[in-house]
């Protein structure tokens, strides 16, 4: 037997921070990156008499996720208590939805090498974040300001087969979750986190194996590279006839391998129990539908927009929308031009590498991108001169058409003002006109460097090739 | 008329005719405390001071004409688990005996807007789990009446200082009859509100689903009056009731209400293993009630044992969870030998948790874990639901039931000693079904016994039926004599 004979079998626990200005059960403020300890209260440092009071914004924002993720959503849900000592968790009992999530069922489709799949959702629950340690040598400190910060935590069924699955699956869930604004989706700040349920077995088997669980996983890359290294790991193992241990594994960053974390057999127990504190989760028909009204487009419905409106291939539309934040800039930039398809076409060669995982700041305003279009596209200048003006921008973003005409860089498109230098370069190049006249016609990009040399860039490339084809051939009449 | 015998309500007619001054009053309070402190230990802190200072802000205010009511210049005391900002509030507790609140529970809060002067924060049982506040980690409660006897508890710092005159009213807190049960041992009136009446922010949570804040004083009027003023809805606790119907006129108000003829049940199972003395008090009661007019009814309640499992069972669960945050980390106590995470839970708990808060959170750690959670947890919330469906029924077919609090009055010291935990729970038995369905319960003075010990009886309600019951237990109390002070308070208020 060998790899690949087996399958992953992998389901992911994802915890995605809400969005909300203030914390699950206080009023604190949910900003990332304060100073230590400067955004909390009796509450969420659970001094003795504080009282937990459900913040009905997350409420919301749950559902709308929910509804995002075509799930069921609860008319009355509950808070559960999860009772463990860490010193990250002043309440030493993080409030969560054990016994009845606010969602369950739904399903993200997923476009993979295969076609469509789809990843059944189990459940969504809310629950509130824990602090920050902070290690030093000998000692560690404790940053409660993420204490009780709203988290859902998404929980697939076990329908993942491979490391690029889970990693489609992850920027399509990321990608809902910011275009609904219920998170920001951040990796790298830790609103959105990953944990990684794997088991492997013999393809065509229906039974899952023993399944090991790999925690808080934080970018896409290293989720793909921890289920390649632990699937190896485990058929490895099978093939040698050992046995796969339930249990906790750690995925190293650097060495790219997973090591055994906890046995399940001494896993915690959280004595689960409904937290009196807080009453039922009620969200009616009226609530659902408000928020259903008030649901920002979705990726899929803006791709089917944005083909009919800009009459955009589904490959352009399908890149422009995979992420929500260059989907907006999309839309601010295309108001500002006459020419989509040349912004889109700018959009995509030169700026979608600069949407990464987590940026979020738009590399340089809508309006002057709009604008470059418009030159480009009215062929004030080509190309070649856009690409460098788009470097300036970037760099320093300003009015690209004071910019063009400042350094006068406009296309050269009077024929009159091209000849003389059309006929330069013939009358300089007899070798290249030779080849170019016996057949290769690469020779043709030796002549045209020689314009655009001459024009510094600006020579309309069109006109310009048109009208030296002419000239050889006229200085070919001649010559025989 | 001695000032610290003086009711609110006199109190507040001569705070407002200028015949005293809250800063009187509050002086003759702080003498009495420490007069009787060291034979009654009903105080962990006493802010004498603060108090001091109360008065004479309210004493100016009255002159200026701004009169913020009945409880206005009164000096009162809290339990030591009610948060008070810059006050220490120490549960009991060595985890927390220098702990500093930033905050005022919502009750406090309410009660400085109604002009309250505070004397200091009461004794209890540690952490409110224990019925004698024998598990203080400071020291005893002795019972003003007798002092080889317990005060009761939890609350019985508070029950103590009212009896003793070192305060005119305390707040005590209830989670399983530690307000009724101190307030019969301690001859007082004990209102154990209905769930949701009282805010329960800024009060140290025990059992959660159970805690209510609750007046222990000398009449029932006064009793009334500090409801009134802390019977608020607070928009901050979720459990806050939004539908709490606080009757017109206030609860002051509603004593001097007619009620008709009402009917009032006696549970028969109750009268079982009741000292004669108690029985004897509830057959009078009921013949009193009966000759103003009420109608009685026997009732049967045939799930006692279970109810008093369910209540142990429930508390010790919640109680195991509120109690964890006491963990050395954030705040409190901190073993100054722990080196590793681990040690600082284990040493510092070790070191700072007492006997009975340990057993408590063992055993709700116990029935908590995922092998005993349906056995033991799940069975109790059911049969929780059926203690509310059983209560809801009988008082279908009364307006409120007659019954005892304790089987006998006041035990002496360490009479609990070794026994198991169930050998000292068995007598919370008259104590727990209303918290276990968040009914109110009202504990009044039926008389004393031969020996000069206090006796109480208690009318339980349907949700939200305190107006009622204080009307029933003021007639009662008006057609009876008021219960003396303590021998202990007239020998050493003269100087014996």
């Amino acid at each position: 037997m060998s790899v690949t004979d087996y399958e992953s079998v992998i389901g992911l626990e994802v915890h995605v921070e809400l969005k909300t200005p203030q914390k699950l059960f206080c009023g604190c403020s949910t900003t990332f990156g304060a100073p230590p300890n400067t955004q909390v209260c009796p509450v969420c440092l659970a001094m003795p008499g504080s009282l937990p009071l459900l913040n009905q914004e997350c409420v919301e924002f749950a559902v709308r996720a929910g509804l995002a993720l075509h799930c069921d959503i609860a008319p009355s849900s509950r808070f559960d208590r999860k009772n463990y000592f860490y010193p990250d968790l002043p309440k030493a009992y993080q409030v969560t939805q054990n016994f009845s999530p606010i969602c369950s069922g739904g399903y993200v489709d997923v476009a993979t090498e295969d076609g469509m799949r789809r990843i059944r959702i189990n459940r969504i629950h809310l629950e509130e974040d824990a602090g920050k340690l902070i290690h030093h040598e000998d000692h560690s400190l404790v940053d409660c300001n993420r204490c009780g910060v709203p988290l859902i935590e998404i929980v697939t069924e076990p329908d993942i087969r491979s490391g690029e699955e889970a990693v489609a699956f992850l920027r399509k869930l990321r990608a809902i979750v910011r275009y609904t604004d219920v998170s920001d989706g951040k990796m790298n700040e830790g609103s959105l986190r990953c944990d990684v349920n794997l088991s492997v077995r013999k393809k065509g088997e229906t039974l899952l194996g023993k399944r090991v669980e790999m925690k808080n996983i934080n970018s896409f890359n290293f989720v793909a590279r921890a289920i390649e290294s632990e699937f190896k790991r485990q058929v490895a193992l099978i093939e040698d006839g050992e046995i796969i241990v339930q249990e906790t594994r750690r995925f190293d960053e650097k060495t790219g391998l997973t090591s055994a974390l906890r046995k399940k057999e001494s896993a915690a127990d959280y004595r689960y129990f409904p937290d009196p504190d807080l009453g039922e989760v009620l969200v009616d028909n009226e609530m659902i539908a408000k928020i259903q009204s008030s649901m920002p487009r979705l990726s899929d419905e803006r791709k089917a927009m944005y083909k009919d409106a800009y009459d955009l291939s589904d490959y352009e539309a399908e890149r422009l929308t995979a992420d929500k934040d260059l989907s907006d800039f999309f839309e601010a930039a295309v108001k500002e031009t006459a020419h989509p398809k040349t912004l889109v076409s700018l959009i995509l060669t030169d700026l979608a590498p600069l949407f990464g995982e987590d940026e979020t700041e738009a590399p340089l305003s809508p309006e002057t991108l709009g604008a470059l279009a418009d030159l480009l596209g009215k062929d004030v200048i080509n190309s070649n001169t856009g690409r460098k003006v788009l470097k300036v921008l970037l760099e320093n973003d300003q009015d690209p058409a004071a910019y063009v005409e400042e350094n006068h860089l406009a296309q050269i498109n009077d024929p009159k003002v091209l000849q003389p230098i059309v006929d330069e370069a013939v009358r300089s190049n007899i070798r290249a006109v030779n080849d170019y006249l016996k057949g290769r016609t690469p020779a043709m990009r030796a002549l045209m460097g020689y314009i655009m040399k001459k024009t510094q860039g600006r020579a309309n490339p069109i006109l310009a090739e048109d009208m030296l084809k002419a000239a050889v051939a006229d200085a070919d009449k001649k010559s025989s | 008329m001695t000032i610290t015998d003086m009711t609110i309500q006199e109190m507040a007619a001569a705070l407002r005719k200028g015949d005293l001054s809250s800063s009187e009053i509050t002086r003759a309070f702080l003498q009495n405390i420490e007069q009787l402190e060291p034979s009654v230990g009903a105080y962990i802190t006493v802010t004498e001071d603060d108090a001091l200072a109360m008065a004479k802000t309210v004493d100016q205010r009255l002159k200026e004409g701004y009169d913020p009511g009945l409880l206005a210049g009164i000096p009162a005391a809290l339990k030591d688990n009610i948060a008070t900002a810059g006050v220490r509030t120490t549960n009991a507790s060595r985890m927390l005996e220098h702990f500093v609140p930033a905050y005022d529970a919502y009750v406090v809060t309410l009660l400085r807007e109604s002009g309250a002067v505070f004397l200091g924060k009461t004794n209890m049982d540690e952490f409110a789990m224990g019925d004698s506040s024998e598990a203080s980690a400071f020291h005893a409660t002795l019972n003003p009446y007798d002092t080889t006897r317990v005060p009761g508890g939890s609350s019985g710092g508070s029950a103590a200082a009212v009896a003793a005159g070192e305060a005119v009213y305390a707040l005590g807190t209830d989670t399983g009859g530690s307000i009724c049960q101190p307030a019969a041992y301690c001859g007082l009136v004990g209102m154990r509100p209905t769930y949701g009446l009282i805010s329960r922010r800024g009060v140290t949570a025990y059992a959660s689903s159970f805690d209510q804040t609750g007046p222990m004083t000398r009449t029932v009027r006064d009793n009334a009056a500090v409801l009134d003023a802390i019977a608020v809805r607070d928009p901050k606790d979720g459990m806050s009731s939004r539908f709490a119907p606080i009757p017109e006129g206030g609860y002051v108000g509603s004593i001097e209400t007619t009620f008709g003829n009402p009917v009032i049940g006696y549970i028969e199972e109750f009268s079982n293993g009741l000292d004669p003395a108690v029985r004897d008090a509830i057959e009078r009661a009921l013949q009193f009630y009966s000759s103003e007019g009420a109608r009685l009814v026997p009732l049967s309640f045939p799930h006692l044992q279970e109810a008093l499992a369910a209540y142990y069972l429930l508390t010790s669960a919640e109680g195991y969870s509120a109690i964890n945050r006491y963990d050395g980390i954030h705040y409190g106590y901190r073993s100054a030998e722990a080196e590793t995470v681990d040690d600082i839970y284990i040493r510092s708990r070790s070191d700072a948790l007492g006997l009975e808060v340990k057993s408590r959170v063992l055993l709700g750690s116990y029935l908590l874990s995922k092998e005993n959670y349906e056995i033991y947890y799940e069975k109790a919330t059911r049969i929780r639901t059926l203690v509310i469906q059983t209560l809801n029924t009988l008082f279908n077919a009364c307006d409120a039931i007659l019954a005892p609090v304790t089987i006998g009055p006041a035990p002496l010291f360490g009479a609990h000693g070794d026994e198991s935990l169930n050998g000292q729970y068995s007598s919370d038995r008259f104590t727990v079904l209303a918290p276990l369905a968040g009914l109110p319960a009202l504990a009044f003075p039926s008389g004393l016994t031969e020996e000069g010990l206090p006796l109480g009886l208690q009318l339980i309600g349907p949700r939200f039926s305190e107006g009622r019951l204080y009307m029933l237990a003021a007639a009662y109390e008006d057609a009876h004599d008021r219960l003396p002070r303590p021998r202990l308070f007239h020998e050493k208020r003269n100087g014996k």
